[in-house]
């Protein structure tokens, strides 16, 4: 009597449990799906047709919102913007991050709360210096001062991220690893880095999707179309006033894809994180 | 350790390659024509015509695209100070920020070739379109008369009506003034029709629509005395104008959630048939078209309230470009706007885009509905032709009071009061602001 | 590093360490503090954006800002969406986290889910709850998906007029916003919990320590580190918050019921063309902003004491 008690409980919980993230879920995915389907209709049927599921389905959009947009320059410069910046900032961030943590110099404290502090001022009128000061060093209009500067974004959340699970991380492991003779780079690489993986997949992450949909910067720093992210195309499709909401629906599906790969193939090592550090050293 | 040497050379190469990068950026070539804009809708056809341009002439045009609008400002803005503008760049702001790029050198006064050859140039334009682009003598903002500008198109706001929807309410036509329309309003709420949508969420609608009645209730005169401020908000005529807004509430034809509607969702609703009118701009042809091609509409001047003064709507150029000052290669930059602005060209981006020309000979085969925007062009006023030009601020004082008697929170007549407050203390700051630099001096 | 080692090595230790930061160093210092130098400079300046050029002026635009009610009143909006997220949106996203962190089913399918969200484009965002929250009616019937559930379940008395209400529109723009982020505050959970060694929570079952004692006295102490940097960032995310408030509200907003900082240091630079006050905005902006942030340090700290 008592064991079905408790199973039915058990039972009753999980219900409860999977009706909750289910209706969260599909809170989340609606929009998805509409913007899916949106992308597959005429101009027309998008906001009059009420079913989710589009009567004629449109591929051609694709098609066109593909050679409209001109993605084919525009999307391969944003896979190498977003490349470039994310390894870039897992790179220069997880160093820093790992001397702030670890390592000891004098004005350490100050230089981290600098980054910190940077985080929170927002700074709009920074446009013009910023304009200037890349033109007086022949950055403008330059692939590489784009990346630099994109990295200099990412840069304070990512140390901040980095440093505190560096902060976790045991210091006896860090001790057989410098027993084994590892230096401080051995150390940084064979067991602060692997550590911490789940926080770097969490900024590979956020470091994408912030690269991948940035425009302000790529506008004001750039000239050249051949060197446009991809936002430049999407933007085609919203006039001032008109936009070719099928267009502009497939752009943003195309435009959302690989950030959601990206999350794919990181959310397995955000979970991955402790067991599977075995060697160290 | 000797990694980290190896690294940290690494990068100090790397930092080092950054600054000799900045031979790499290339010279840019002497005959080539730089054009920047933000018409994000437009740039497939002036690519189109820059590409044709290059077969004719041979000259190079490189349009570029940067989108949207504020970071189009942004970036004008910021090479300004750098003073690295491109030849042809479009203006998208006030006209005191366009005098002032005008004051600090940037823009090349025109005037000379639109007058060349007994005006040619001058003569095939809309002269409202060029109006925005003109200052006159005795500007107020000191600029050497002249036109610093080229208009590709123009633009106006009217009032539209979906002709089904009113037939729905018993009306065969539109409202001659005022009081009918209201009447109307109050018709079409009882059948549960809304009955008037805007984009109020936007400020520059609002603005817009109240000041098509200041002009219709005091007449120009009494409205540009108020912005120079002579005559104060509370004025007993401005104070009507806040009513208009009041009785418009009142009579229950306001789309609900109207005063926090993007114009987009606005344009939405009157194309699905979810609202009898809507203000909006001669672009809505093209939006409508869009969203539900079988929406039968027309379009008309808001109604006025009396017939002492004449409604005024606004229009201008819609979208006009500039010729940088210190351009190398000025002459070409004009020749390319000169032939942008030429009937066959105009035709084309009138088909292509659905906005109305510049150029009045390419208006012959424009959309019915298109060609009734244009009969009201003679009708139209604008902020950037007016002698004076409000505060922003104070502006959006004004703005946010209309919200706040269409909310019902203040009466007309507080809103008045509040606004003539912003707009003293605004005076009371140029006044001080004056006094520094006469100090200064 | 001990007393015994030579000056001289103790220098070049510490010398080799600050390398491992340089590069950030460095980057931040061109990229960052000669722009924000600039602003600070102008902050301190009238200048219209174009010409004449800036004009020294002292301390007036802090005065001025001081004074200005509209600015404060915007300051209290994002204090109040700050609340909001802080406990509807980090409570949200921590229980989340909890439940894909166990054996669940179909967790790989939340994990994904969650952080659709973020992914999405505002556009898509703003279409879609401008229809959730939609007033109007066609037809006698209700448009918007909230208002015609409530109608049809019996609870017409509960249409609203959800966004251009003072009451509402504030609170709905805070879910919306809440919704749109907190697969943020999900994903950096789940990976914090990743970093509790699971043999604690079997040596806690060993001891019959029941599950809110597990959570109380494991979860919550070793997650605490990653609970202050979410509650940070959920602050800054917050009180900068602008993107969605124009997505449902419009470039105007509802009177000044829905104004955030963010939009009024935009309009004093692109409207209202002054940007040394904006400059002088947010520098306030960012102080205040580090002075939260510096509080939920400090109290975290104690929290770690007690």
């Amino acid at each position: 009597m008592k064991t079905t008690n408790y199973r039915a409980i058990n039972t009753f919980k999980s219900v409860a449990l999977h009706s909750f993230l289910i209706s969260v879920a599909l809170s989340c995915l609606f929009p998805l799906i509409w913007m899916v389907r949106s992308s597959l209709m005429d101009p027309e049927t998008i906001f009059t047709e009420k079913s989710l599921f589009p009567k004629a389905i449109r591929l051609v959009n694709y098609y066109n919102a593909w050679a409209e947009g001109n993605f084919g320059v525009y999307f391969l410069n944003s896979v190498l913007y977003t490349t470039a910046v994310v390894v870039g900032i897992v790179f220069i961030s997880s160093l820093a991050a790992y001397a702030f943590s670890r390592l000891s110099f004098p004005g350490k404290n100050i230089f981290f709360y600098m980054f910190v502090g940077a985080m929170m001022i927002p700074l709009p009128g920074s446009f013009v210096p910023l304009y200037v000061l890349m033109s007086k060093l022949g950055l403008l209009n330059s692939r590489l001062g784009y990346i630099l500067c994109m990295i200099n974004v990412g840069l304070p959340l990512s140390i901040l991220l980095l440093k505190t699970f560096f902060d976790k991380m045991p210091p006896d492991l860090e001790d057989a690893a410098r027993i084994d003779g590892c230096g401080r780079l051995g150390i940084w690489w064979h067991v602060a880095l692997p550590l911490a993986r789940p926080a770097l997949a969490v900024i590979v992450i956020f470091n994408s999707l912030n690269v991948w949909n940035e425009f302000i910067l790529a506008m004001l720093l750039l000239n050249d179309k051949a060197k446009m992210p991809l936002q430049l195309g999407i933007m085609t499709f919203q006039g001032a006033h008109s936009v070719d909401y099928h267009l502009l629906m497939a752009g943003l599906t195309i435009s959302s894809i690989p950030v959601i790969l990206i999350y794919l193939a990181m959310q397995k090592h955000i979970i991955k994180g402790l067991a599977s550090v075995g060697v160290v050293g | 350790m000797n990694k980290i040497s190896a690294g940290i050379i690494v990068f100090c190469l790397f930092i080092g390659l950054i600054i000799l990068n900045k031979d790499k950026v290339k010279e840019k070539s002497p005959d080539k024509v730089i054009l920047w804009h933000w018409l994000t809708d437009r740039d497939k056809v002036l690519q189109e015509l820059a590409r044709k341009y290059k077969e004719q002439t041979g000259v190079d045009v490189v349009v570029e695209l940067y989108a949207p609008a504020d970071s189009y400002v942004r970036k004008v803005t910021a090479a300004a100070q750098a003073k690295m503008l491109p030849d042809i760049y479009g203006n998208v702001d006030t006209k005191e920020t366009f005098a002032n790029y005008i004051r600090s050198g940037q823009v090349a006064d025109l005037t000379s070739y639109f007058q060349a050859d007994n005006q040619a140039w001058e003569a095939s334009l809309f002269p409202k379109a060029l109006e925005g682009n003109r200052f006159y003598e005795d500007n107020i903002y000191g600029v050497k008369p002249g036109i610093y500008g080229v208009p590709i198109d123009v633009t106006n706001m009217q009032l539209l009506y979906n002709k089904k929807l009113l037939a729905k309410a018993g009306f065969q036509n539109p409202p001659k003034d005022f009081a009918e329309f209201i009447g109307m309003l109050k018709a079409l709420k009882r059948i549960g029709i809304p009955g008037f949508v805007s984009g109020w969420g936007e400020l520059w609608l609002v603005d817009c629509f109240s000041s098509n009645y200041a002009f219709n209730i005091m007449g120009e005169a009494k409205v540009m005395a108020t912005l120079k401020g002579d005559v104060p908000y509370t004025d007993p005529d401005w104070v009507k104008v806040f009513m208009v807004f009041k009785e418009m509430k009142d009579s229950g034809g306001l789309a609900e959630g109207i005063i926090t509607k993007p114009n987009k969702y606005a344009e939405q609703d009157f194309a699905l048939e979810r609202a009898a009118f809507a203000f909006n701009g001669s672009w809505c042809v093209n939006v409508y078209y869009k969203m539900n091609p079988r929406l039968s509409y027309g379009v008309m001047l808001p109604p006025p309230v009396n017939d002492k003064f004449p409604m005024m709507i606004w229009g201008n150029g819609g979208s006009s470009f500039s010729v940088n000052y210190r351009s190398k290669v000025k002459e070409r930059a004009v020749d390319f706007l000169k032939w942008m602005t030429a009937k066959e060209q105009q035709a084309l981006l009138a088909k292509e885009t659905m906005n109305l020309p510049s150029n009045r000979e390419a208006v012959a085969d424009i959309p019915s509905v298109l060609s009734d925007f244009t009969m009201a062009m003679d009708a139209t006023t604008h902020p950037t032709v007016w002698k004076y030009n409000e505060n922003p601020i104070v502006v959006e004082r004004f703005y946010k009071g209309v919200q706040s008697i269409i909310l019902g929170d203040k009466t007309p007549e507080t809103v008045a009061q509040e606004v003539q407050e912003e707009k003293q203390k605004q005076i009371e700051r140029e006044k001080r602001i004056n006094n520094r630099k006469n100090r200064a001096k | 590093m001990t007393d015994s080692f030579p000056k001289k090595l103790v220098f070049k230790d510490s010398l080799k360490n600050f390398l491992f930061a340089f590069p950030a160093i460095a980057i931040f210092c061109i990229f960052y503090i000669v722009p924000f130098i600039e602003v600070f400079r102008l902050s301190l300046m009238e200048w219209n954006g174009t010409f004449p050029p800036p004009e020294f002026i002292g301390a007036d635009n802090f005065i001025e800002q001081a004074q200005d009610k509209l600015w404060w009143g915007s300051m209290v909006n994002a204090g109040f969406i700050t609340i909001i997220a802080l406990t509807f949106q980090n409570i949200l996203a921590f229980a989340l986290a909890l439940a894909c962190d166990r054996e669940i089913k179909a967790r790989r399918f939340y994990r994904v889910v969650f952080f659709i969200p973020p992914v999405l484009s505002e556009i898509v965002v703003g279409i879609i709850w401008q229809w959730i929250l939609y007033s109007g009616m066609q037809g006698g019937e209700h448009i918007g998906l909230l208002n015609y559930l409530l109608a049809k379940t019996g609870l017409p008395h509960l249409v609203h007029n959800w966004l251009s209400d003072p009451k509402t529109a504030l609170a709905c723009i805070s879910i919306v916003h809440c919704w749109k982020g907190f697969g943020w505050g999900f994903v950096l959970f789940l990976a914090g919990l990743q970093t509790i060694d699971k043999q604690l929570y079997e040596a806690a079952k060993v001891d019959g320590a029941g599950g809110w004692n597990v959570f109380r006295h494991i979860t919550v102490p070793m997650m605490a580190p990653i609970i202050v940097v979410v509650m940070i960032l959920t602050v800054l995310g917050s009180m900068q918050i602008f993107i969605v408030m124009i997505a449902m509200v419009g470039q105007g907003g509802l009177a000044d019921y829905t104004s955030v900082p963010v939009l009024q240091i935009l309009f004093s630079m692109n409207g209202a063309k002054r940007f040394g006050y904006a400059c002088s905005q947010s520098i306030i902006f960012g102080l205040i902003l580090i002075c939260v942030s510096a509080f939920f340090k400090i109290i975290s700290n104690r929290v770690k004491q007690a």
